[in-house]
């Protein structure tokens, strides 16, 4: 069941990803309308994978690297549908599907390490980890925004406009869609990490202990606030907070990586 | 039946003789009206836009006389000789009849490549004609497919989507940066003829606010009258260049315009919000280095020329797209009619058979007096049950298989088999 799941996935966002490439390429607006349903589709499919995924591991999926990746790539879907609902946009799915795409078939191909069970279990630890991975969906989410920005602007300064950049999202949009994705990101992890010090209070008695997680989930939404203010100021608006934003994601992945990885011991897998 | 189609266009006629032969709103209704009426055509629709003026018509018989007929009564109807409009004109029949509207509704009979306007100019003349109840099945029918063509033509295809002038298509790149332009302001520098295009474009696209700077200020408010929007004098830099979010200038001077320090200032003033310049004169009114400045983006010329030429080839080679489609839907089209015209033809055979068998009936059963009255009846009943099987049979093929009726290319050769006295459907 697992497997026809997975397949189905798959093969529901590489159709919809063919017909984002079709509408980039070839502006047919069908192709745009299709692949939302595509990516609909895609997205019901992947939850019902990350459901069975959960039930043959007798656990809740994010308690392994693959489950983490995967439910990553479920936020980032419905993070983007979100956004291409409410901004009316739909060539932004171009690049954002293989990234989702990437995550899920990771989640699937990697080896499988043994996962240690949590201590920590409970409703509110969900939502902590939930609402964690659904802020670097919306970090993912505004970076790759921000390196279309910077490559739209590029292209319209260097005067080399080829048939893509005309059906791109205005430069306008796009920093309104990556603000947007900043917001939901700096939201989400504010609530999910004041949730996290509630259950580990709840499950563990301590208050606080020291975790390296911190002091870079700490930067992140600082950097990310920053970057939010600064996006609004003469020097920075336009290309420069862009480059902002991306540096601010490259540490979003250092501390999904390297930080959970070897850094944090609470913080293996999100 | 057939579909004819009489007219001319840019390609067949010069201006003085288009001038001569448009119709206007109430001509085209004069005009259809008359043709009806005179017989000579059954159906008929007039379209007439600045590059073309045609007629349509359905004529109830295939005699490929109706063109003729047409041409003479729009000779008439214009007041212009024959030998004079005759060369300019071109009829079309049938297939090549639908294809050519089909292609005009497409854009791709039109001047410029792909414009959108004929379209509508299209419904109009089909919504006209059939208000005023001159057209009919095959021309509803006909028109309908033509708008629906049309639309799938610009919604599958890249024929109309560039912009193919100079204002166009800096107002495009504008829009790149700045999306909608309802909430931008705009300044233009200069009154002359290419600043009218820019204006014109800025005002369809409805911009917020527009202001105008001439160095003759009395044009600049002739033009403001015009076009609407605001002077300001002539000079004043500082300030004009605050506010605008596009900058499009066009002033025939030999020296820079607008200078690096000056929109270096007017960036600093307006906290660096994206601003975009169009440099349309020649030589150049704005310095070249302004496009070094973080967050302006400069088009000069010669650069949205490069643009419209690269647009336009697109658009070229959009064309084979757009005739596939094209070929599709008068594909369709045809085999509709083929299916109308061949219901007609089976009810005029269904009746002829009727008929012939009742004298058949009659001559063969006249010396046979061992059957009764009873028998007779039978007999009757059972030659009309054949006739019906007969019939029905191929008519219900007829109605459910299009590739069928695409292969019954001559209708006329089936009416001229069976209806040797060409009874008409």
């Amino acid at each position: 069941m697992t497997q026809m799941f997975v397949l189905l996935t798959v093969l529901a966002y590489l159709l919809s990803l063919c017909l984002y490439v079709s509408l980039l390429y070839a502006g047919k607006e069908i192709a745009g309308r299709l692949a939302t349903v595509l990516m609909f589709l895609g997205l019901a499919c992947h939850y019902l994978s990350l459901l069975a995924r959960a039930k043959a591991s007798h656990t809740v999926p994010y308690h392994d690297l693959q489950g983490s990746m995967s439910l990553f790539g479920w936020l980032l879907a419905v993070t983007y549908l979100c956004l291409e609902i409410y901004h009316r946009q739909r060539t932004v799915g171009a690049f954002v599907v293989p990234i989702i795409l990437a995550f899920f078939c990771a989640a699937y191909l990697l080896p499988n390490h043994a996962s240690q069970p949590s201590q920590v279990h409970g409703v509110v630890f969900a939502l902590h980890v939930t609402l964690s991975i659904l802020a670097y969906a919306g970090f993912a989410l505004s970076c790759v925004l921000s390196v279309m920005f910077l490559g739209e602007e590029r292209l319209l300064r260097i005067r080399k406009l080829g048939d893509v950049v005309w059906r791109l999202p205005s430069l306008e949009l796009l920093e309104r869609m990556s603000h947007t994705s900043v917001l939901v990101g700096l939201v989400t992890i504010g609530v999910g990490t004041v949730l996290g010090f509630v259950a580990v209070d709840r499950q563990a008695g301590q208050h606080w202990y020291f975790d390296p997680k911190y002091i870079v989930t700490v930067l992140v939404v600082v950097l990310y606030a920053v970057y939010f203010q600064l996006a609004r100021t003469a020097v920075w608006r336009g290309a420069r907070a862009s480059l902002l934003c991306v540096f601010n994601f490259v540490l979003v992945v250092l501390s999904f990586t390297v930080v959970n990885l070897y850094f944090s011991p609470h913080h293996r897998y999100f | 039946m057939e579909i004819v189609l009489v007219g001319l266009n840019f390609r067949t006629a010069s201006i003085e003789v288009r001038e001569k032969a448009s119709f206007s709103g109430v001509q085209a209704q004069r005009a259809a009206e008359e043709l009806k009426t005179r017989g000579i055509l059954e159906e008929t629709l007039v379209l007439s836009t600045c590059n073309r003026s045609e007629v349509y018509g359905v004529h109830p018989v295939a005699n490929r006389e109706s063109a003729a007929a047409l041409s003479s009564f729009l000779s008439t109807f214009h007041e212009v000789l024959p030998d004079q409009l005759n060369p300019s004109l071109y009829h079309h029949y049938d297939h090549d009849a639908v294809r050519h509207l089909f292609r005009v509704s497409a854009g791709l009979e039109s001047m410029l490549l792909g414009e959108a306007e004929i379209l509508g100019q299209v419904r109009d003349a089909y919504l006209r004609a059939h208000e005023n109840h001159v057209t009919g099945p095959v021309l509803n029918r006909l028109f309908q497919a033509a708008l629906e063509i049309g639309k799938r033509v610009r919604a599958e295809t890249e024929l109309g989507t560039r912009p193919m002038g100079v204002a166009s298509a800096g107002m495009k790149l504008a829009e790149r940066i700045f999306g909608k332009l309802q909430e931008r302001s705009a300044l233009v520098l200069g009154a002359g003829t290419i600043s009218e295009q820019v204006v014109s474009q800025l005002r369809d696209r409805r911009i917020k606010h527009l202001y105008l700077m001439n160095r003759s200020r009395e044009k600049a408010e002739e033009f403001a009258k015009q076009y609407g929007g605001e002077v300001l004098n002539w000079g004043e830099w500082d300030t004009s260049l605050k506010f605008p979010d596009v900058i499009v200038s066009a002033v025939g001077v030999q020296d820079y315009l607008v200078t690096k320090p000056m929109v270096e200032k007017a960036m600093a003033s307006r906290g660096n919000r994206a601003l975009f310049l169009m440099d349309l004169a020649m030589p150049r009114n704005i310095d070249p280095a302004v496009a070094e400045i973080y967050n302006v983006y400069l088009y000069s010329m010669e650069d949205l020329t490069e643009i419209v030429k690269q647009n336009r080839d697109a658009r070229q080679s959009e064309v084979p797209k757009a005739e596939v489609l094209v070929e599709d839907h008068v594909a369709k089209f045809i085999s509709w009619q083929t299916s109308v015209e061949l219901t007609g033809v089976l009810d005029s055979l269904r009746g002829n058979l009727k008929q012939r068998r009742a004298h058949f009936l009659a001559e063969k059963l006249a010396g046979m007096n061992h059957f009764s009255a009873e028998d007779r009846e039978r007999i009757g009943e059972m030659m009309d049950e054949l006739i019906e099987q007969l019939l029905l049979h191929p008519a219900e093929r007829l109605r459910t298989e299009k590739e069928l009726r695409r292969k019954i290319q001559n209708i006329e050769a089936i009416r001229d088999l069976y209806l040797s006295h060409r009874e008409k459907p």
